[in-house]
């Protein structure tokens, strides 16, 4: 919905055409972290990663469904071995998921840093109305606040109407939806993208070649988010978007209600995916219950499937190697990720070394991956960002904010590790980068900057 | 050339960047602490009193490089704690990565962090436009930056092979001459304007941190006789 909406704000403002485009925020998806979640969550996942995709990527959507479904029919089996393989590839799967969230925060960053179109303030969301040039300190804060509470209740309603909409299997309109919302996502966001980066850098471009490449990319990236493509294409295409998605944040939410937000996010994804009436936990059980595969286009996953978006929800019945979707999402995936439920780790896997045990669930385990919800990645990259356009000072905030939210990451994967169920990935991060951010920009600025210009080292 | 380390050991095996990452975690933890006690204690003292200014950063400096040491001692503790772990899943009750490796990898981890807060604005600072030195000071600042952050990157990583080492065999003195190397490379670098005083005897201070962590890790000069004539 959010996306549709959006949609008629930019035919009714052609003027703004930005702002327009930027209230058109679709809630985010919570991610989830969904170690053995069965594909259906996935797909539920993707939806409501669609929604927020669009515009937001959920961050903790993915998580739900992952890890519930599987769980219960792959323990009883295999518990300890399980248990084993999952901590001993923990440290493979961790670095799967570090190396894509620190793309996206590298390309963010160097955006930032360098195209000074996302550090310009030009207008706001009309998912914050309230402005924050006040006079008094109390009032902007009051004004943060309050743009905060109203953000948080869109995110709220778009995740419990996706999950109406899944509960009474409106599949078609929900993928009409996220359809809709890649689709300006993959093509407007870039091309304005596009046009700031090359104005920055003063290359003439003209309107043919143009169109052209935005065609070109846009159409490659939906067919490879939607429908079957190569995973590094996918997962690059995934990066992007979410880039995309966390400048467009960056840029239009005011400085104070961004941080707020943060954290109310993370609250916000802690209690939807642990509450037993959390909407993303309802999500995902739904999606087990009925085997489905996650929607695609609103996770990131480390390891692709065979097949796109067939869930099996077998997990015990598995043929060796290739159909191992379920088997990826029951067993191992520790990170819950709403992105898309495609595993092609299976195909391209399947010539895998041979193992002490070579049952076939060792091999559904070797190949199993993460999976992130977009969102995460787009709020990350959201913090990082900011850190690195209003700090004042620099790339050490930059680079602690950095830090900690790969040290949250970790610990969260520990977590899944250990509880084997989704998990939201976004409080632990979210609250050590911030917590960094305002301590490294308040406290460690003003030491550092002394010992450098007496050159003392520590 | 720490980046270089990095490549080439570090980044094959996920464990061991984990660790890293860690290891910088912990670093920037120490940092904050004691940013955190020199800014009260500045915020509480006389501003306009230079000689108590500099005074409280000199405490600000070694208070840090004793917090910096604690927590790698702390690191030591949680990544003892993670290899008895890691020994209980692993199939063949053997550790991946041994506490010599952590320790090596969780130096790199310090020192890369500790370098990248002492560079990256300078770096940032120095693609701009402008003059070195221009009211006065060194002219050679970016050089002896640069020399400075190397020795610092490399003096931490044999620290923690030291005094990784150290706790390992309980030997207290290897664990109290670090922290000793430590305060005293700080300390050197408070007569930076005068190059000489400070950057060569770090180089020293390296060479010799790297010849013990070098002897202590199994090495010897038969090795490294071997190894320098085979290739």
């Amino acid at each position: 919905m959010i996306t549709f909406m959006n949609n008629s704000d930019s035919e009714e403002e052609p003027c703004n055409e930005r702002t327009s485009l930027m209230s058109a925020e679709s809630p985010p998806v919570p991610s989830y972290q969904d170690g053995l979640q069965a594909s259906e969550a996935g797909e539920a996942q993707a939806h409501r990663k669609r929604r927020t995709g669009s515009s937001r990527s959920p961050n903790n959507i993915a998580d739900g469904d992952m890890s519930e479904s599987g769980v219960p029919v792959r323990e009883s089996t295999l518990e300890n071995e399980e248990e084993e393989l999952t901590l001993k590839y923990g440290a493979k799967h961790v670095i799967m998921l570090f190396v894509p969230v620190t793309l996206c925060m590298i390309v963010v960053v160097a955006t930032i840093k360098s195209v000074r179109f996302y550090t310009e303030k030009n207008g706001q969301l009309i998912y914050t109305p309230f402005t924050e040039d006040t006079p008094s300190v109390g009032q902007r804060l009051l004004n943060s606040v309050l743009n905060t509470i109203i953000m948080i209740s869109v995110i709220v309603v778009m995740t419990v109407f996706l999950v109406l909409l899944y509960k009474y299997r409106c599949y078609k309109f929900i993928h009409g939806w996220l359809i809709l919302s890649s689709l300006m996502l993959l093509f407007l966001f870039t091309y304005i993208y596009l046009g700031e980066v090359l104005k920055t850098y003063n290359v003439a471009m003209d309107y043919p070649t143009l169109f052209l490449v935005i065609w070109n990319f846009g159409a490659v990236g939906m067919i490879c988010i939607h429908w079957k493509g190569p995973l590094q294409l996918q997962q690059a295409y995934l990066i992007m978007i979410s880039a995309l998605m966390a400048l467009v944040f960056i840029k239009y939410l005011p400085e104070w209600s961004a941080w707020v937000i943060l954290g109310a996010i993370s609250i916000y994804d802690l209690m939807a995916v642990l509450c037993p009436k959390g909407p993303l936990r309802m999500l995902v059980e739904t999606a087990q219950e009925r085997n489905e595969p996650i929607f695609p286009a609103l996770i990131y996953s480390s390891a692709m499937m065979w097949t796109v978006g067939m869930a099996k929800p077998d997990t015990t019945a598995r043929g060796p190697s290739q159909q191992t979707w379920d088997a990826a999402e029951d067993g191992r995936e520790n990170h819950r990720s709403p992105s898309h439920a495609d595993s092609r780790m299976s195909e391209t896997r399947s010539p895998v070394p041979t193992r002490p045990i070579s049952s076939f669930e060792e091999l559904e385990e070797e190949e199993r991956g993460v999976k992130l919800g977009l969102g995460d990645f787009i709020f990350y990259s959201v913090l990082v960002g900011k850190a690195a356009a209003t700090a004042s000072g620099d790339w050490n905030t930059t680079l602690a904010c950095f830090v900690a939210i790969l040290i949250g990451l970790c610990l969260t994967l520990l977590l899944l590790a250990v509880f084997k169920k989704a998990l939201p990935a976004l409080p632990i991060s979210i609250t050590f980068g911030l917590v960094f951010y305002f301590s490294t920009d308040n406290l460690v600025r003003p030491f550092m900057d002394t010992l450098a210009s007496h050159q003392l080292y520590i | 050339p720490a980046l270089g380390l990095f490549l080439f050991t570090i980044a094959r095996d996920p464990l061991r960047i984990i660790i890293l990452i860690a290891g910088a975690f912990f670093w920037l933890v120490s940092l904050l602490l004691s940013s955190l006690i020199w800014f009260i204690a500045i915020k509480a003292s006389n501003p306009q009193d230079e000689l108590l200014q500099k005074g409280l950063l000199i405490f600000g400096v070694m208070f840090s490089v004793l917090l910096q040491e604690a927590f790698r001692f702390l690191y030591y503790k949680l990544l003892r704690k993670a290899i008895e772990g890691l020994v209980a899943l692993s199939e063949d009750s053997c550790s991946p990565i041994s506490i010599q490796q952590m320790a090596y990898v969780a130096g790199v981890g310090f020192g890369l962090m500790s370098g990248a807060f002492s560079t990256i604005n300078l770096l940032a600072d120095a693609l701009g436009p402008g003059t070195v030195g221009i009211h006065g000071d060194s002219q050679l600042y970016f050089l002896t930056s640069a020399f400075m952050t190397m020795v610092m990157i490399f003096l931490h990583t044999f620290w923690a092979i030291l005094f990784f080492h150290g706790c390992e065999h309980q030997r207290w003195w290897e664990i109290t001459a670090v922290v000793v190397m430590h305060l005293a490379v700080s300390g050197l670098t408070f007569c930076n304007p005068l190059y000489i005083g400070s950057l060569v005897p770090s180089y020293l201070l390296m060479a010799t941190a790297a010849t013990w962590a070098y002897l202590l890790s199994g090495g010897s000069a038969q090795n490294l006789r071997r190894f320098l004539l085979c290739k």
